[in-house]
């Protein structure tokens, strides 16, 4: 049984620690603050300008004043702090978060990531995402294992136009976990979803990884 | 020398023309200075250079100012949630600076600071890269990114005194606090301007030096892109 999204968030989850200041990209990443291990403090940032994000609002303490960098309600924290653009990027680009989920198109296996256009289509922009995979202590990907089609996503050289370059920490998919202990090194698949053999995932995959 | 001006079409007379720079402030349709895009709408004003992280929705915000054509250049890091843009940039009209986000605050930040160009780490080896110095420090390869002045800023803040001393309010701040260092003129829009000596000095956001002429734009809408909730649970 490969995870569904939420398990893939949790098993992201797992590498969170005590005191940490993390950064969560839209989708399956956001899921990961569902998943903070009971006890422990992470304190997480939004890229407008925010750090120590709470829950969505009731709807009455709904304030148009106080969203996510996904642009949605949020509600803020008795730990909370808010400052300008500038200071949340230097933040970010100053390597004083520890750790940023993203999701991801493609990932290469020297640790290229391609996540913010595909040429031919509308060209929405990178937003932040160039700045957190450039700045951010540890970057786990958080993808498909396969796209919609059944193309593998990690493969050995990006097609798409990057997003960052040899900066992928740790990649979980919905059959497998790969990670790699700094960016001279392969990366080593450590983890099989329930169910899941190595040799399904090495059929899906055309990367290069060490088992 | 007074600041306040009776109503944002008062407080733009004289900075307006043709092919300038506009920095403005805002992130999605949070804390954007709306009063004073209305303004420029209305003074017909074209061919804008325009800084800011989005290009506003359809009818809303900076969409205002696409869809009357105004703008000739877009200098963004995400520019989604907005069809007309997706128009005239796809039929050519439009031209579009993709700008990382954290770049594009430095950038603004710099360039208020009197810092031509700095190096950075986002977007080596990406298409951002192109055409741009590399150099090497510490054994890491860095870019150069120019910092930007504007001949205008345009900002909205929650409260400002007399004096032009600002702050804002939650999330509202974003791009607000840079883009109003990176013009010639700033000018911004708040909700109340209160009398001088009840801001206390050592919480002020933005300090009056930057801000060079200012309206209240109240009573305001302040519309919500995703409105997320959650519900309470029975008693």
């Amino acid at each position: 049984m490969a995870w569904d999204r939420n398990q893939m968030a949790a098993r992201a989850a797992k590498e969170l620690r005590d005191g940490y200041y993390v950064n969560l990209g839209i989708g399956i990443p956001t899921l990961v603050a569902n998943n903070i291990p009971e006890g422990m403090e992470v304190t997480l940032q939004s890229e407008n300008g925010m750090l120590g994000i709470g829950p969505f609002p009731y709807d009455d303490e709904v304030d148009p004043d106080l969203i996510n960098a996904g642009k949605q309600t949020i509600s803020e924290l008795a730990s909370s702090s808010y400052f300008g653009s500038e200071q949340s990027f230097a933040m970010i680009r100053g390597g004083h978060i520890d750790l940023t989920v993203l999701g991801a198109m493609e990932v290469s296996q020297d640790g290229d990531i391609a996540n913010w256009m595909i040429p031919g289509k509308m060209v929405k922009g990178m937003g932040g995402a160039m700045d957190l995979v450039a700045g951010v202590k540890k970057i786990i990907v958080v993808m498909e294992h396969n796209s919609k089609s059944g193309d593998p996503k990690f493969i050995p050289e990006c097609l798409l136009p990057l997003t960052g370059k040899n900066v992928v920490d740790m990649i979980v998919t919905d059959l497998a976990v790969f990670q790699r202990p700094d960016h001279q090194s392969p990366f080593r698949l450590i983890e099989l979803a329930p169910g899941v053999s190595a040799e399904e995932v090495a059929q899906k995959t055309t990367a290069r990884y060490e088992s | 020398m007074k600041k306040t001006f009776p109503d944002a079409a008062a407080a733009l007379e004289g900075l307006l023309f043709d092919g300038m720079t506009i920095c403005a402030g805002g992130f999605g349709l949070c804390g954007i200075p709306e009063r004073l895009i209305d303004a420029i709408r209305d003074s017909g004003v074209k061919g804008l250079t325009v800084v800011s992280n989005n290009a506003g929705i359809d009818n809303e915000g900076l969409g205002k100012l696409l869809r009357t054509r105004q703008i000739a250049k877009m200098i963004s890091s995400y520019v989604g949630e907005n069809k007309e843009f997706e128009r005239q940039y796809l039929a050519g009209e439009l031209q579009v600076e993709f700008c990382p986000q954290g770049t594009l605050a430095e950038r603004c930040r710099a360039g208020g600071a009197g810092i031509p160009g700095f190096y950075t780490k986002t977007g080596v080896g990406t298409q951002v890269a192109e055409g741009k110095e590399e150099k090497v420090f510490d054994g890491e390869t860095y870019i150069l990114e120019r910092g930007i002045r504007a001949d205008l800023s345009i900002i909205k803040g929650w409260k400002a005194d007399e004096a032009g001393n600002l702050v804002f309010r939650k999330t509202a701040r974003n791009f607000n606090q840079p883009m109003a260092t990176a013009g010639k003129v700033c000018v911004a829009e708040v909700e109340e301007i209160v009398p001088i000596g009840s801001l206390d000095p050592d919480g002020i956001h933005l300090p009056s030096i930057y801000v060079k002429r200012m309206i209240v734009g109240a009573p305001y809408e302040k519309k919500i892109e995703f409105r997320t909730v959650r519900t309470r649970e029975a008693a």
